[in-house]
């Protein structure tokens, strides 16, 4: 597959095959919402139990792309029992990464490279800022985390 | 025009755009039900009007500005020639078809429709013509009911007399543009007037593959836009018939479209300029006509028999090649449809497949294609379709199918 390797990494492929924490979760007294991707009509449900402001539990619902999915279900594993601004952090860092410009992308990857466990499975789609359709794909399930803990904080 | 004539490959040439390459394989241009590409002919006029006769039009008492205008009224005649109106000031130029629905909307539809009226759809229409009439019926008390279809995606119209009971308006689309389904118009256009409602006909995705006739089609309004029919994006053509036009209300208000201002008010101008307030897109207006005559050069009739050759091929082979693999999504017989292919891949999501054929050059579009009720009605999510014009050949659609293979065996 010459020149997507970049983009449909191992271990993307494993998470899409393979999704973590996919499911539902009852609400109450899960929290849930629902992000849609216009541009290809997918859409994420994510399901969130917090207590003591820290995700108890996390699971992943609706249809999409490898990249969404894969996505979506690093996400789990990267915020489950972490506490809301742990999570919050982690957010921020991984936005970071879908906004740096892909000139930027070789001197972003030895910062990154130092750090490697910062952002752990996380960083393998680092390759989708090269395809600035997909990057709205990656971070579909992030931002309907991200308004989940909105609703949780206020 | 004689079979001999129509060669793709000749054509492909006058086409600049496809001489490119795209991540080093040559471009396979498979998205034309989203926008044609343009012949060289059409970009150089448009390049001349700019170099040459850049003036605005109607009024202006000099040379350059009667050659702008010349051009922009001959292109009218054009249009109204070329789908067989009843005259020239039926032609309205817009911006695109999805502002030709909308004028229809706000200038036909609110100055006519009151409580309790009912609009009916097809099922298989473009958000383009879904929305507008959303929105009215959110402004007052106007039902919206959908003609439905059958599994293969064609319209079910057993029960459209049931359906068309207290009608204003019919809008039906004369192809999908995400299923390619064709759709028996003129017959829908007579059981609409039986219960006295008019009937709109979307028409982007039929004008640029098949003979247009408004008088054989009997309808009332018809929208296009110059964009999938080799002609430049920002102009789009409204038709309808003068008693019903002369009629309605301006749309928007401005320059051209008046015959006299003064501080009291203003007296509307007569057809078409009625509706065109403001510059034109000139130069678009231009491109659109130098389009329609490369059509006619080569003529409808073998634009449409080479796609429905080409669709019969593609649906054959996709079929020998992938199997149950792959589903084509739509009518299954090449005649009830036109050169869309919606493809279904095992369970690689559309926006892979798209993304891996990319890689091999080849370009089709993956999502809901604007048709989202159609979708949610035919279990989909999303398809990637592969779209078909005069400049494709069975080459094109054999590298579709090698790189449709290639992406199965990264989502092995």
């Amino acid at each position: 597959m010459t020149g997507l390797e970049d983009l449909y990494k191992e271990v993307i492929l494993d998470h899409y095959r393979s999704p973590r924490n996919k499911g539902e979760l009852p609400t109450p007294p899960a929290i849930m919402e629902e992000g849609f991707n216009p541009l290809c009509g997918d859409d994420v449900k994510v399901y969130v139990i917090v207590e003591d402001k820290v995700i108890k539990e996390i699971r992943i619902g609706g249809q999409g792309c490898s990249i969404s999915q894969a996505s979506a279900s690093m996400m789990t594993e990267s915020v489950l029992g972490k506490t809301l601004d742990e999570a919050k952090e982690v957010f921020e860092r991984f936005k970071k990464m879908m906004s740096s410009h892909e000139n930027d992308l070789n001197s972003a990857e030895s910062s990154l490279d130092e750090t490697p466990s910062s952002l752990g499975d996380l960083e393998a789609l680092k390759g989708v800022v090269k395809y600035p359709v997909r990057i709205k794909c990656a971070t579909l399930g992030w931002n309907t985390f991200d308004q989940i803990i909105d609703s949780v904080e206020n | 025009m004689s079979k001999s004539i129509f060669d793709p490959q000749v054509i492909k040439k006058e086409f600049p755009l496809l001489e490119r390459s795209v991540n080093d394989n040559p471009i396979v241009y498979l998205d034309s039900a989203a926008t044609s590409q343009k012949p060289i002919e059409v970009i150089e006029r448009m390049n001349d009007y700019y170099k040459e006769i850049n003036a605005n039009v109607h009024r202006g008492a000099y040379h350059i500005a009667e050659l702008a205008t010349e051009e922009v009224e001959e292109t009218r005649r054009k249009v109204h020639r070329f789908i067989n109106s009843n005259s020239e000031k039926e032609i309205i130029f817009t911006k695109n078809a999805t502002e030709a629905i909308n004028l229809v909307s706000y200038s036909w539809a609110r100055s006519q429709l009151t409580d309790g009226d009912v609009i009916l759809l097809s099922s298989l229409e473009h958000h383009s013509n879904i929305v507008p009439w959303q929105q009215l019926s959110s402004e007052r008390d106007i039902e919206i009911r959908w003609i439905p279809i059958t599994h293969d995606g064609q319209l079910d119209l057993d029960n459209i007399d049931e359906l068309l009971k207290g009608v204003k308006l019919l809008c039906v689309t004369a192809v999908s543009n995400a299923l390619g389904t064709i759709n028996p118009v003129k017959k829908l256009v007579e059981a609409a007037h039986k219960v006295g409602a008019l009937c709109l006909v979307d028409a982007c995705q039929s004008t640029p593959h098949f003979e247009t006739d408004v008088t054989d089609l009997g309808a009332d309004f018809i929208a296009f836009s110059g964009h999938k029919m080799c002609g430049p994006t920002g102009i789009g053509v409204l038709w309808g018939r003068l008693e019903i036009l002369e009629n309605m209300p301006p749309f928007l208000g401005g320059g051209e479209m008046i015959l006299n201002v003064t501080s009291d008010g203003f007296t509307a101008n007569e057809l078409p300029w009625k509706f065109e307030a403001g510059t034109p897109p000139i130069a678009e207006i231009i491109g659109l006509g130098v389009a329609i005559s490369y059509l006619e050069k080569i003529g409808m009739g073998a634009i449409r028999e080479h796609e429905q050759k080409l669709t019969s091929y593609a649906l054959q082979m996709l079929n020998d090649r992938f199997g149950n693999d792959l589903v084509i999504h739509g009518p299954q017989n090449p005649i009830d449809r036109s050169g869309v292919l919606s493809l279904s891949y095992r369970d690689v999501h559309p926006h892979d497949l798209s993304q891996v054929l990319d890689q091999y050059g080849v370009c089709v579009r993956a999502g809901h294609h604007c048709c989202k009720p159609l979708m949610k009605l035919m279990g989909l999510n999303a398809t990637a379709r592969a779209s078909l014009y005069i400049y494709n050949d069975e080459s094109d659609i054999d590298v579709l199918a090698d790189a449709i293979n290639e992406a199965g065996k990264i989502f092995a």
